[in-house]
């Protein structure tokens, strides 16, 4: 929800001749073919959210961008400048790299299995008649739990004391030590994290497949009788829009959203236990107290996100073109 | 039509039961004793300790957090779910209105500068918004809680994509009739927004009630704790205690879920269409 991609109007005016529309306000097209031509009044409904925006949106990411060049006296007594070399700390540190490892390996497998799980089901509500608002019901219901709420449960699943999770390792001989065994935390970590991302990814999966017009349907059934063909060769290219919306979304829910999983799995003791970057920006500000540090990472993280924005942009302007 | 495959209903009922046994595990094990949980394991069938753990959890003071009941929390996830969505949609068709039914200067640049709020995530900047509230004097404050949470442009993006679609001939319609930019928006475009402002309420209600990260940084005092917030705290107590309150836990987890789980599955339908309709 956080990421709602725009529409992207592409003109081929020049800088100097938009730098001009801007400040008159005409756009290239319009929203409306007739709109008020009121000087005053647009103010009074915009500048409710132009001030939260200003404040609490730019104000701190100035801040973040600035602080990111300066060591700050963690007692606060001033701060120094010195240029870069929070950024060349920060990319430079082994703790820094490994951190990155993880999240991008708990980004690939989170968004993976959430995506192929979400898929699969929404795939297998789309086909059955009977009982197919039963499973959306139950569905949905997991969508609306809070990130916080599912690591709870789950570390309660994985408890080493009373956790069935554990009892069924244990059947198999192994000894499933969550937050003490890296690997084993790992795996919890995952688990929890594709649980609660299943529904969202069904919600849109399903909304896409029912999309698809019923003669479209009966044309592929009469064309490949292989349910298997028909689901790659028709269904499958019918989704993408969708699936390419979900990756995104999916990628950036395994780097910010899952913040409240780890923070109730590992509990503000990093020691062992394996971290995501916004975990460590938020570790590193507010239990480090190295605010130099912290905003360093904060502006790496904007850039990141920032570059996964663009991609969503093309593949919307690309998106445009199929029709 | 395709005939009906038990493999299909088999994969689905596995799936729904991956995905609602824990749910079940948790509010059945809240009715069960601490003890009763830390011997036997979680139960699938109710207990009879649930009043019990339910009537702590809501009144004692300083179960596990020191000052402040259940009761409490509850009341200010609901403040925090109910303002955020109510403050989110006032803001949002307003800058909304003034970006598509007016004509005035700066008009794209004000679009980019609220749009741009879309790129970035809260979480990319908590040190500096913390310091920026401290600076404010917003911290502990329901203002503090609420406000920041606001400035992502998601409600005026599905405000804009909607009046959009409105027809023209309406604000033709309502110029002819001498009807001013206010009146137009307060008796034509709010009343037509109802279906809108409904879905909108919905998805911003669950996701201002979850919110996790930002209430841990903004309180302080625990008399502004919300649910969320006292899972933290619940879970800071735990370490080191002998046999864990492993039904309070679980109590505190059924009622942080209860609210946004029930108005989802309620408003099923008008949820699904908000978010995938205007998501995209």
């Amino acid at each position: 929800m956080t990421h709602t991609p725009l529409p992207i109007t592409e003109s081929p005016l020049s800088f100097a001749s938009r730098l001009a529309r801007w400040w008159r306000g005409g756009d290239a097209q319009p929203a409306k073919r007739v709109q008020f031509d009121r000087p005053l009044t647009p103010w009074v409904f915009l500048l409710p959210q132009l001030a939260v925006v200003v404040i609490f949106f730019y104000w701190p990411s100035v801040q973040a961008v600035t602080s990111s060049f300066y060591i700050e006296d963690p007692f606060g007594f001033g701060s120094t400048f010195v240029g870069l070399e929070n950024y060349t700390e920060v990319l430079s540190n082994n703790e820094y790299r490994s951190t990155a490892g993880f999240t991008l390996f708990f980004g690939i497998v989170v968004t993976a299995l959430s995506l192929g799980f979400g898929l699969l089901l929404a795939v297998k509500a789309d086909k059955v008649i009977r009982g197919a608002s039963a499973y959306k019901t139950v569905l949905i219901s997991v969508y609306a739990i809070a990130p916080p709420v599912a690591a709870l449960i789950g570390m309660m699943l994985f408890d080493m004391h009373i956790g069935p999770f554990t009892e069924l390792a244990a059947l198999f001989g192994y000894d499933l030590k969550v937050g003490v065994n890296y690997r084993d935390t790992v795996f919890a970590l995952i688990t929890i994290a594709v649980w609660k991302q299943i529904p969202y990814n069904f919600i849109f999966f399903l909304s896409g497949l029912q999309s698809v017009p019923v003669s479209v349907r009966e044309a592929a059934l009469i064309d490949a009788r292989s349910g298997w063909r028909r689901f790659v060769d028709v269904t499958l290219p019918l989704l993408a829009p969708t699936a390419f919306f979900l990756l995104i979304i999916n990628v950036t829910y395994a780097l910010f959203d899952t913040f409240g999983i780890i923070d109730v799995i590992v509990k503000d003791k990093p020691a062992n236990n394996p971290i995501t970057l916004v975990y460590k920006v938020y570790l590193d500000g507010f239990k480090g107290n190295d605010i130099g540090s912290s905003s360093a990472q904060s502006v790496i993280l904007m850039v990141l996100v920032t570059v996964l924005t663009v991609v969503q942009f093309r593949y919307l302007e690309r998106r445009v073109h199929y029709g | 039509m395709q005939k009906i495959n038990p493999l299909d209903h088999l994969i689905l009922i596995l799936g729904a039961l991956f995905l609602i046994a824990p749910v079940v595990l948790a509010v059945m094990s809240s009715t069960h004793s601490a003890i009763a949980i830390h011997t036997g394991g979680l139960f699938l069938l109710p207990g009879s300790d649930g009043y019990e753990t339910y009537h702590k959890v809501l009144t004692a003071k300083g179960g596990f957090t020191g000052n402040v009941t259940g009761a409490r929390m509850l009341m200010n996830s609901m403040i925090m779910g109910v303002g955020f969505a109510v403050g989110k949609i006032v803001l949002s068709m307003m800058a909304a209105y003034a970006l598509v039914y007016f004509r005035f200067r700066l008009a794209t640049l004000f679009f980019w500068i609220i749009f741009t709020t879309l790129l970035l995530p809260l979480e990319v900047r908590i040190m500096p918004s913390y310091q920026v509230m401290s600076k404010l004097h917003l911290l502990n404050t329901y203002t503090g809680l609420i406000v920041p949470l606001l400035a992502s442009a998601t409600g005026t993006f599905y405000f804009r994509q909607f009046f959009k679609s409105v027809p023209d001939e309406l604000l033709e319609a309502a110029r002819i009739d001498a009807a001013g930019p206010f009146k137009f928006f307060i008796d034509i475009l709010v009343p037509l927004s109802r279906t809108m402002i409904a879905a909108i309420f919905i998805i911003m209600f669950v996701y201002g009630w979850n919110q996790y990260l930002w209430p841990i940084l903004m309180t302080t005092d625990e008399s502004f704790f919300t649910l969320m917030r006292g899972i933290k705290a619940i879970l800071q107590v735990w370490v080191g205690s002998q046999i864990p309150d492993y039904n309070e836990a679980f109590a505190l987890a059924v009622l942080a879920m209860i609210p946004p789980v029930l108005v989802v599955v309620i408003f099923q339908r008008m949820f699904i269409k908000g978010l995938t309709e205007s998501d995209k």
